[in-house]
């Protein structure tokens, strides 16, 4: 199992009993769920499962209607929103790069904020550059509309990675790319956990990006967390939304 | 042409390019922190905006008529009323720049977490800026062609010569005023144009 290599896992993130009403209607429904340093837990569901406004209540920019979520072992009531989203890097599908920003200042934007010296943030962004697979030389001024969608991506995860976070929230980031940039970035992805071993929050409704990437599957289904497994669990699933997402796989078999 | 003409073209000119870049300037410093202030604010927005639109349905010589008892004859009167025109165009774009900042950017810069002041100044105001320039340039343009009125109440500009021109039915005088005033919105409109499409490339 993946614990093995951790002497004590330590819960990172910490959702308690957490419910979230949008416009009296509610979207969470008692949510618990822990994720240990060094996973990637998978939030898994169909389109208003929730999955995407649970991501969102970690980092603040939803707010719990009630319940508890501590990050680091502080409750994010204590934290300064700014500082704790500083310590969670964040990547949306598309990216969201600022446009008028070239690439060295996309990613290099969370040290900016936190006044590293600037030759330190430059050696940064060659680096995670380099640990996203880009040429730095050929690829730190150039601005986000130069660059193809996979790029952007790549470019999406530096930023997020730009001071070290202790946690990385994703929002289905490879949702718009196409199969083989998807695939391209899912290795990446693994490879990058095996070499940085960040703690990952990740969204998505493709199943076989779930099996892929996971160390846990938090399953969703109406606001509700139908199920936390591990990938060779949730081939076993039994509950009915489970199922569902396993019929998926059937035509086209198994990733890997 | 005679020399004594051309050198009232000129000087009625300037004194025609010094209305329009005061009053630019004073509805420009009302109009950008204001937009600034009401964009999150739905509610007091549309209540400014609605204020700057019934601004820009009066005449512009009832409104300078309205002023005259307050504020006089001369130069003063003209830069309030044209502001007051002035300040509709700067602020709807500045509002349409700022709120046109696609949301995955501005969530993205929330989530890494900038402070809702370096988001305006870092993100969305940089973003605004064609926007903003489209708004000055269309304000510039339409101040130059009302300054003209303003010599009815004795402002100056190149408005004097029109004056002129329909109180003695002199051709001439209507075209050393029409013709300058025609030529300067047309240079300001492409000039801002030009600066707009930099801007939107950069």
């Amino acid at each position: 199992m993946y614990y093995e290599n951790c002497a004590v896992p330590s819960a990172i993130l910490e959702i308690r009993d957490v419910s979230c009403a949008l416009g009296g209607r509610p979207v969470l429904r008692h949510i618990n769920l822990t994720v240990e340093e060094g996973e990637t837990v998978v939030l898994l569901g169909r389109s208003g499962s929730g999955k995407t406004t649970l991501l969102k209540t970690v980092n603040g920019l939803v707010p719990a209607t009630s319940g508890e979520i501590r990050f680091e072992g502080r409750g994010t009531a204590q934290w300064d929103a700014v500082e704790m989203r500083r310590r969670m890097g964040y990547v949306i599908q598309d990216a969201g790069l600022f446009p008028h920003w070239t690439v060295e200042a996309n990613i290099g934007l969370v040290p900016r904020l936190e006044k590293w010296e600037p030759a330190r943030v430059a050696a940064r962004v060659d680096l995670l550059l380099e640990t996203v697979g880009l040429a730095p030389a050929e690829f730190r001024h150039r601005y986000p509309r130069q660059l193809s969608g996979g790029q952007r991506q790549r470019v999406g995860i530096s930023r997020a990675l730009g001071a070290d976070p202790p946690l990385l929230l994703f929002d289905e980031p490879f949702a718009s790319l196409d199969p083989i940039t998807r695939y391209e970035l899912q290795r990446q992805f693994l490879e990058l956990r095996s070499t940085v071993r960040k703690t990952a929050l990740f969204v998505t409704h493709d199943v076989r990006e779930a099996l892929l990437l996971a160390t846990r599957i938090a399953l969703l289904r109406e606001g509700e967390l139908e199920s936390v497994a591990t990938p060779e669990e949730f081939l076993a699933s039994r509950t009915k939304e489970g199922q569902a997402f396993l019929a998926c796989l059937e035509d086209d078999g198994r990733p890997d | 042409m005679s020399p004594s003409l051309a050198e009232e073209i000129l000087s009625l000119s300037l004194q025609h390019l010094r209305l329009v870049a005061i009053t630019i300037a004073i509805a420009a410093a009302i109009a950008l922190p204001t937009a600034v202030l009401v964009a999150r604010r739905p509610g007091v927005r549309r209540w400014v905006l609605s204020f700057t639109n019934i601004a820009q349905t009066v005449p512009s010589l009832a409104l300078f008529g309205f002023l005259l008892p307050l504020i006089g004859i001369g130069e003063q009167t003209a830069i309030v009323a044209l502001s007051l025109y002035a300040l509709l165009p700067i602020l709807r774009s500045t509002l349409t720049g700022i709120l046109g900042v696609d949301p995955a950017v501005r969530e993205s810069a929330m989530a890494m977490g900038m402070t809702p002041r370096q988001i305006l100044w870092q993100v969305e105001l940089p973003l605004a800026v064609p926007s903003i320039v489209a708004g000055l340039r269309i304000a510039t343009v339409t101040t130059i062609g009302t300054a003209t009125i303003a010599a009815f109440i004795g402002a100056g500009g190149l408005g004097v010569f029109l004056v002129r021109g329909i109180a003695m039915m002199d051709k001439q005088a209507l075209l050393a005023g029409a013709l300058p005033a025609a030529a300067m919105a047309l240079a300001f409109d492409e000039g801002l144009e030009w600066i707009e499409r930099k801007l939107s490339a950069g």
